[in-house]
């Protein structure tokens, strides 16, 4: 059975709902990544596990408790705040005794703990610190040590990482999957960041407007998105609408009739250029097209080409020159395929997302 | 030919913009000169008037000069002294009632989500949207009812009420200053929303509701009008002494009582002027 059971979640503010029904299960141990882009829910459905919003319909249930009613300070769930959210007026040690204060731990049990909290963050001697002193590395990992400390039945982190600049960021991110790996808590994260999400979970749940698109592996999620919005957000973010009669088009599905209007996805890595040429008869998407711009990207060049009407992103080691004709293919195992008639909304999704 | 008019053009320029700084350089010092006297020239005379014994009408300058009228005030048995220890008893005890009214009333205030929320703020200004001795007469008149003209307990009230604007209009800025994400995260360590109050949003809320009480206490020492017509005769403050000192034209124990009344403002001012945080007077009515 899973630890945290979410089933029929139904949430929002006033009228408008927010969460459509979400169902999700967390195994124990297992840290679970929400993947979505501004304002999906995210932290709408972080706030309804914690006891922060009142949910609509749908329970919440926690090592086989119900605990869908219950206030805030008797679920022991605890969150890891965006802004972390620490005390300005306490320590360092204040801040991460506080839970054990409330709790009634002996002065000397609780000491002991933060010392050792302290030394799996990597915060030793920054007992007596002011909070307000520390670097937002520092402060989010106050604030972990802070929610770990009382041992808590799942831990949930929201967009724990998107207030760090870069570099701390990935050594933050590296820390916390250790830790996780180590301590073995059980533990929701929100993010927006594709990246993250693979890095960290043991499973992905992809949302979109209060809704999860798709759950699975991190390898699922990234090589077989089932909807085009999962692909459009993993970063597959060419997208051409196929149709037979397109000249300068074409495509060779194995196992597949292309006799449809199909949606291909694909990402501009995986996107190949070459040099022009008439026909081309290998399995896969072929299309022909002009350079419009040229990007340098380190490791390769990125390539604006412009096929008909769709302008498509590819990435070579060689840089084309401005307008020459080239051929861009992407062989079958890249793309992401999705038949525009039980895909109906694709196109909503599109416009949402680049809008 | 179109040359020398743009310079002469330029030089007409040049020195209209150095008479115009000229004229605002002028402008300003006679200004800040009239203010300084506008504001130092009464402190001056208050100054002058409390070391002088004798002082008559052609003199430009005391005839006589000593500290004999600050003896007779800081003499135990003076009516300064005794008025002093009742202004303070006064100003402490409105201090205590404003803060029990507007510490639940700010913290109710300062959520978005309480109904009724700004009629609730303006029904605090109301008292002072009336003239202040229409007011008091009215209080006075109801006071008298009650048993309350003459008292303590009286003035008090009359003090509170006043001071009350302040502090609850405060309260709400501190309040609402607050991240409401400090008080999540301790509910969610496990503390109820009594211990969460106690630990976690006063702290965070006292240098507001600590400017708010000074504001109240010094409202409440300068208070005159309420305080005539609810407490005198029988309750004497610092404000009703200078009042009548001066009315006897006793210009030196009136004087050394405004220098008394003074010190607490400037001492409270400067504490005001390091805990009031400016992101909470922008929170202000908010
Ligand atoms: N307190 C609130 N009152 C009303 N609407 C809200 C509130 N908080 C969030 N929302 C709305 O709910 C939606 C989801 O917000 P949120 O869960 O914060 O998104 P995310 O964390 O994924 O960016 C947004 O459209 C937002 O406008
Ligand atoms: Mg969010």
């Amino acid at each position: 059975m899973a630890h945290l059971d979410i089933r029929q979640l139904q949430v929002g503010y006033g009228d408008k709902t927010i969460l459509h029904g979400i169902n999700l299960q967390v195994q124990k141990g297992e840290m679970i990544a929400l993947l979505g882009p501004s304002g999906c829910g995210k932290t709408t459905l972080l706030n309804a596990i914690c006891g922060f919003v009142p949910t609509q319909s749908g329970e919440v249930h926690i090592a086989g408790h119900e605990i869908t009613q219950l206030p805030a300070e008797r679920r022991n769930i605890t969150m890891v705040f965006q802004s972390y959210a620490l005390w300005p007026h306490m320590s360092v040690a204040q801040n991460i005794s506080y839970g054990l204060k409330v709790r009634k731990i002996p002065k000397a049990q609780a000491h002991k703990r933060v010392l050792d909290l302290l030394s799996i963050v990597n915060l030793e001697g920054f007992e007596n610190e002011k909070v307000t002193n520390l670097s937002g590395g520092q402060r989010q990992r106050v604030a972990l040590a802070r929610a770990l400390a009382v041992e808590p039945d799942v831990l949930v982190l929201d967009e724990p990482l998107s207030n760090l600049d870069a570099k701390v960021r990935l050594s933050v991110r590296h820390e916390l999957k250790a830790l996780q790996k180590k301590l073995g808590f059980t533990s929701l994260i929100v993010t927006h960041d594709q990246e993250e999400a693979l890095v960290m979970a043991d499973r992905v749940a992809v949302l979109n407007q209060g809704r999860i698109e798709q759950l699975g592996t991190p390898e699922d999620i990234y090589q077989q998105p089932e909807t085009p919005f999962v692909a459009d957000f993993m970063g597959a973010d060419n997208c051409i609408i196929y149709k037979t009669s397109e000249p300068n088009v074409q495509l060779h599905l194995p196992n597949r009739s292309t006799a449809q209007t199909f949606a291909l996805y694909f990402r501009s890595s995986a996107t190949q250029v070459q040099a022009f040429s008439n026909s081309k008869n290998e399995a896969g998407l072929t299309l022909s097209g002009l350079v419009e711009q040229t990007a340098f990207l380190g490791q390769q060049y990125r390539h604006t080409v412009r096929s008909g009407e769709q302008v498509l992103q590819a990435d070579s080691r060689e840089c084309w020159p401005i307008a020459s004709q080239v051929s861009l293919f992407v062989p079958p195992q890249a793309l992401h395929v999705f038949d525009l008639a039980t895909h109906e909304t694709s196109n909503a999704f599109q416009s949402n997302l680049r809008g | 030919m179109s040359q020398t008019m743009t310079t002469q053009h330029r030089g007409f320029r040049s020195l209209k913009a150095r008479f115009t700084l000229r004229w605002s350089f002028w402008a300003q010092t006679a200004f800040i000169t009239l203010l300084a006297l506008a504001l130092f020239g009464p402190i001056a005379n208050l100054l002058i008037w409390t070391i002088a014994e004798t002082w008559y009408f052609p003199h430009t300058l005391p005839n006589q000069w000593g500290l004999k009228y600050w003896q007779q005030v800081f003499n135990p048995y003076s009516d300064v002294s005794g008025s002093l220890m009742t202004s303070i008893i006064i100003a402490l005890c409105a201090v205590v009632v404003c803060l029990l009214v507007s510490i639940p009333a700010g913290y109710a205030l300062s959520k978005h989500t309480m109904p009724w929320r700004v009629g609730f703020m303006l029904l605090f200004l109301i008292p002072q949207a009336f003239p202040n001795l229409t007011v008091y007469i009215n209080i006075a008149r109801i006071f008298y009812d009650w048993g309350l003209n003459g008292t303590l307990l009286g003035v008090v009230l009359v003090h509170s009420v006043h001071g009350l604007m302040y502090s609850v209009w405060i309260s709400v800025a501190a309040f609402s200053s607050i991240d409401p994400m400090l008080s999540r995260a301790s509910r969610n360590l496990g503390a109820g929303p009594i211990y969460t109050f106690i630990h976690v949003v006063l702290p965070q809320a006292a240098p507001g509701l600590i400017a708010a009480s000074i504001f109240v206490f010094l409202e409440s020492l300068d208070e005159f009008t309420g305080t005539f017509f609810v407490g005198a005769p029988e309750v004497t403050t610092l404000p009703l002494l200078l009042y009548t000192a001066s009315m006897e034209g006793n210009y030196q124990i009136s004087s050394i009582t405004a220098l008394i009344l003074l010190i607490p403002s400037i001492g409270f001012m400067l504490i005001i002027n390091k805990f009031m945080r400016p992101e909470m007077l922008s929170k202000l009515g908010k």
